[in-house]
Formats: structure tokens, sequence, C-alpha cells
């Protein structure tokens, strides 16, 4: 049946009918699969304790109840650490489209000598594990110099450990970034850049002005990207913040779920939480999700 | 003549400008990095104070490093089993909902809606889902009298219980990957397919697939490289347990690296997990490229 609606045809007549019920009764399996484990914890998050624990299961609360959401900010500094993983992901966003498009002008628009060797490099790290760097950039970030009480050599410090721009910096400018601003600029005709020159304008101006804000589009997909890996990123944050206080929401939320394990409703709460962001989002700017998905789909 | 070479270096000059932030910190935290990989894994650094040339000593160790090769075991077990359901399920669903009919938008939705939600807040949702007597998947098994497992504790389960969960997180971008995949399938082919008599198995046989040739490379190959590097779900699920069934590669890594500082010896063995990573991508191309002679 399922091949059958891959080639997009349909046959009029009775056996339309039941070609639409069995697509609606398997479409509705499948996507009820996928949303149960959802609804289940938001239901869970407002379930009162002894509801939650019941047997044979029992959906529906008896009451909505927010002492979860309640507990979920108090036994933790949640708050805390959903400002500190707010601050990081919208820095790592501003850093990648500002510095992403500036690079990814130069490397559609703009003439120089190493313009195809300097890109090809840079294709090729995309290719190169982050498991492999990991190591190594914990001891850049430790010994870079005169940073973090480290003196010219680069000792003496802890460097960048423990301190936001541990995590702002390597991702500041990733290669994907850069890969996907030279993509879409050069999609754009290069005419306008000759008359701006004529017409005396500088190089970042033509830039800044005239093709920066046709790029909107893509700015936004780019920013939900880099937004969404930022907020979701949990392994390197927990490599270089060790200052409680510096905690990010999946840091947070991994050490409640470790050490609470039997409080599932404020496990649940801080869950949904560390969700909402990404799921406002989602709603918001649906469109360009899908278009960012799409287009990683072209480039393969 | 003149003036147009100097308009060229003025241009060069400002490119320069416009890529020297990016490619410096892409020096600094890329290419330094790959190189000093390399040469750490010929060292015993261990942050505090030894960082002395040991030779070939780390890659020695790692011959007879039974946590290592069963870490390898077992995430090689998870790509095995993953990658093919990841595509499998993620075509399937796309096939499903490539109809414009009312109500798809809704049903695509629904299947995106757990890629949005993180490695950690998934696990920690399944956590509670694969609970196993309050559990969702244990409640709705008693339905059918069937008493289940305790999904995370037990050896037998506690793998096909982290894919199950990396599943369920990965199967909406991919779908929506595949269906752009499917628009992009020019309708004529089926078009004629049809008048040569072709039946539906052999129009998704002879047209869907190989069409989608490309998509698939694509997918598989991120879902490979992604799930050789799986950590986080496994970190959050299971803590590496029950007695390391789910400890995978970068764990260890990150255990051996940075809670017994043994930063040397872990960088060689993240040397041998990115080999691995890089014969899982070719034989991934080899494969993809066998299939070349059906177009």
């Amino acid at each position: 049946m399922k091949t059958t609606s891959a080639a997009g045809g349909y046959s009029p007549g009775a056996g339309r009918a039941l070609r639409l019920t069995v697509f609606y009764v398997t479409a509705t399996t499948v996507s009820l699969v996928m949303f149960l484990p959802f609804l289940w914890s938001v239901l869970t998050s407002f379930k009162p304790d002894n509801e939650i624990f019941a047997f044979p299961i029992r959906w529906l609360p008896s009451h909505f109840t927010l002492e979860h959401y309640r507990d979920a900010f108090t036994t933790v500094p949640f708050l805390r650490y959903f400002g500190n993983s707010f601050y990081l992901a919208i820095m790592g966003v501003l850093s990648n489209l500002f510095l992403g498009s500036l690079a990814g002008y130069a490397f559609a628009k703009l003439t120089f000598r190493l313009n195809k060797p300097l890109f090809r490099v840079l294709l090729m790290a995309m290719m190169i594990p982050g498991v492999v760097t990991m190591i190594p950039s914990f001891y850049v970030l430790m010994h870079l110099p005169f940073v973090g009480g480290n003196d010219w050599t680069g000792s003496g410090g802890h460097g960048l450990l423990n301190s936001f721009w541990a995590i702002i910096l390597p991702g500041a400018a990733g290669s994907f970034a850069v890969f996907f601003m030279r993509q879409f600029f050069l999609t754009l005709p290069s005419d306008m850049m000759e008359v701006a020159r004529i017409e005396g304008a500088g190089e970042f101006r033509i830039f800044w002005q005239i093709y920066l804000p046709l790029t909107k589009p893509a700015l936004a997909t780019l920013g939900i990207f880099t937004f969404q890996a930022g907020w979701n990123s949990f392994l390197w944050p927990m490599i270089v913040l060790n200052d409680p206080l510096k905690h990010t929401i999946q840091m947070g939320l991994q050490a409640f779920s470790y050490n609470h394990q039997t409080d599932f409703g404020p496990m649940m709460a801080g869950a949904l939480v560390a969700t909402l962001p990404i799921l406002v989002l989602f709603i918001l700017l649906q469109k360009y999700f899908v278009q960012g998905i799409a287009f990683s789909g072209v480039k393969g | 003549m003149i003036r147009s070479r100097k308009l060229h270096a003025h241009q060069a000059r400002m490119a320069y400008l416009f890529i020297s932030p990016a490619i410096l910190l892409f020096s600094v935290f890329t290419v330094v990095p790959v190189f000093m990989a390399f040469y750490l894994s010929f060292t015993n650094y261990d942050v505090l104070s030894r960082m002395d040339w040991v030779g070939l000593s780390n890659y020695r160790k790692l011959y007879t490093d039974t946590l290592l090769w069963q870490t390898f075991r077992n995430v090689l077990f998870y790509t095995v089993i993953f990658v093919p359901l990841n595509i499998l399920t993620s075509l399937l669903i796309a096939l499903l909902l490539n109809k414009a009919i009312r109500g798809v938008k809704v049903f695509r939705t629904l299947n995106y809606l757990p890629t949005l939600t993180s490695a950690v807040a998934a696990a920690t949702v399944w956590l509670w889902v694969l609970h196993p007597e309050f559990g969702l998947l244990n409640g709705f098994l008693s339905y059918f009298g069937v008493t289940g497992p305790a999904w995370l504790s037990e050896t037998r389960t506690a793998m096909a219980s982290v894919i199950m969960v990396t599943l369920w997180q990965a199967v909406g971008s991919n779908m929506v990957i595949y269906l752009a995949g499917l628009q992009g399938v020019p309708d004529y082919l089926y078009e004629s397919a049809k008048l040569d008599g072709a039946n539906a198995v052999q129009r998704f046989r002879y047209i869907t697939w190989p069409q989608l040739r490309p998509t698939t490379f694509l997918v598989s190959t991120m879902s490979i490289i992604g799930a050789l590097q799986l950590f986080d779900q496994a970190f959050v699920l299971t803590q590496g347990g029950p007695a390391n069934a789910t400890k995978t590669p970068v764990y260890l890594i990150y255990q051996q690296g940075f809670n017994q500082l043994q930063m040397g010896y872990a960088s060689a063995q993240a040397f041998v997990l990115a080999l691995a990573i890089l014969i899982f991508s070719l034989i991934n191309m080899r494969l993809s490229k066998a299939e070349e002679p059906i177009v």
C-alpha cells in the first residue's frame, strides 16, 4: 500500500475510499506512536504524585498541578541554567551569522588567490569527527596565552576553561556556517556589486547593505540550526564548565535525572522546560526549519 | 589597466580581511587540535604534569584493552541495527506522507516533533517511558497481558532501548530529507512506467529507490557518523551499564581523558574511533556506488 502512495498515483472509484481509509489509519497509528512519549511526559508533569505511580496507567490527571514545575526550579537552579544556555545559544547564533556570512560572502563573491584551496580545506575539515579534536581543544583552551592567569607561554593559569568563552569561541565561526552562507551568496547576481563599486561604495558596505539583507531566509535557517545545536549541546559544556553556577540546562537536567531517579514529575517538568525554547522557535519559524533540512538534502 | 589591477588587489585584501576571523578560529580550534591529537597520542599527557614522548606504547596498550574492544563491539552492534532501521523507517514514513491529502501536514508535524528535543531531554522522557513498573511501554504491554522487561537494567534489552530512543529522535528530520528527495523525482518517470504496466513495487524498485540514491547516501552517511559517536543517550539512559553493555567508545574516551586524565591514551583511542568512522563511511560509499547500474 505504502509504495503505491509513493508514485503519487490515484485510481478513481471505490478503491479510492478504501485507500484513503488505509492511509488515515496508518498515518494516525504511526504519528500516535511518535507523539505518545511527548504527550505522556506532558501529562505526567501535571499529575499529582500518587497518580504518576498508578497501575494500570492513569492517563488524565484528576486535577492539574504545577508543583512539579515548582520543584524542578527550586531543587536545582534551573532558571540560572536556562539563562546560561540561552546566553550561549544566542552568542553562537550571532557570531555564526556574522562571521559565517562575512567569510561565506568573500568565498562566493570576491576573487583572491587562496579562495579555492582555503575553501577546500574548510570542507575537508567538516568530515573530521568531533571526538578527535575534543581533547586537544581542551588543551588549547587551557593554554591560551595571556588569559585566565596564563603568561605568554600559556601556562600558570586555567586559560579559558570554566568560562563561557570555552564554548563560544571554538564554535563562533563553524565551517558549516561558512559553507552554508557561501552556497546562498553564490545564487545572488554579481552585477549589483559592480554598480555599487562604480558608485564608490566600499567592500564592507556592499556586503552589509546590499548583499546581506538579501540573505534573510538563509540567515533565519542558519540561526535556527545554530540555536538548536547550541541549546542542545551536552558533552562539550560538561567537559569545560566545572563551576556549578555556569552549568547549562542540559547538564542541569542530566544531573537532576541522575540524582532524583524517582522524582518523575519534576523530571518531566524539567525536560519540557528544556525543550520549550526550541518548540517556540519551531512554532514561530516552522518553514525555515523545513527549508534548512531540505537544503542539507540538496547538498548531498 | 593599472586601475583594474589596483582594484583587484584591494578586493583581495578585503577578502582576506573578511575571512580572517573565521580562518583564525578554524586554525586554533580545528587545524591545531587535529595535529595535536596525533602528537598527544604518542605521549603520556595527563593535564597536571607530564607530557613525555612514549612512542607507540599507547597504541600497543590498545591491543589488550578489553573494555575498549567491548565498547567498539557495542557501538558496531548499535550502528548495524540503528542505521538500516533509521533509513527504512524514515523512508517508509516519508512515502506514506508524500501526498497532497487533507491533514498530511499535521501528521508530518507530529512525526517531526521528537527531533526538536535535545538528546538529554529525550533520554529523560524515555527513562520514564521505559520504567519497569509504571512506564508507558510496559503499561501498554500489560493491556495485552505481557509483562515487559526492566528495559534499561537488563543486558539483553539495554542496547535495544538505546536504539529505540535514538530512532524515535532521528526519524523526523530524515523523513523531511526524504520528502524533499521524493519531491525531486520527476512525475513523467512514473507515468511512463505505468504505461509500461509496472506495478507499485516495481515502480518503487526501479524508479523511487534509484532516484533517491543521493538522499539515501546523505542520510546513511550522517547517521553512520552520528551512530559511531553515540554518547548523550547512553550517558543519560544507562550510564553505560548494565555491565558496560551500552558503553560506547566516546563514553570511554570521555572517562579516560577527563575523569582519569589519561589524555595521551584517550587520544590514541580517539584515533582508532576516527579510523572506524572512516572505514564505515568508505564502505557506505562503495555500497551506494554499487547501486548505480540500476539507474
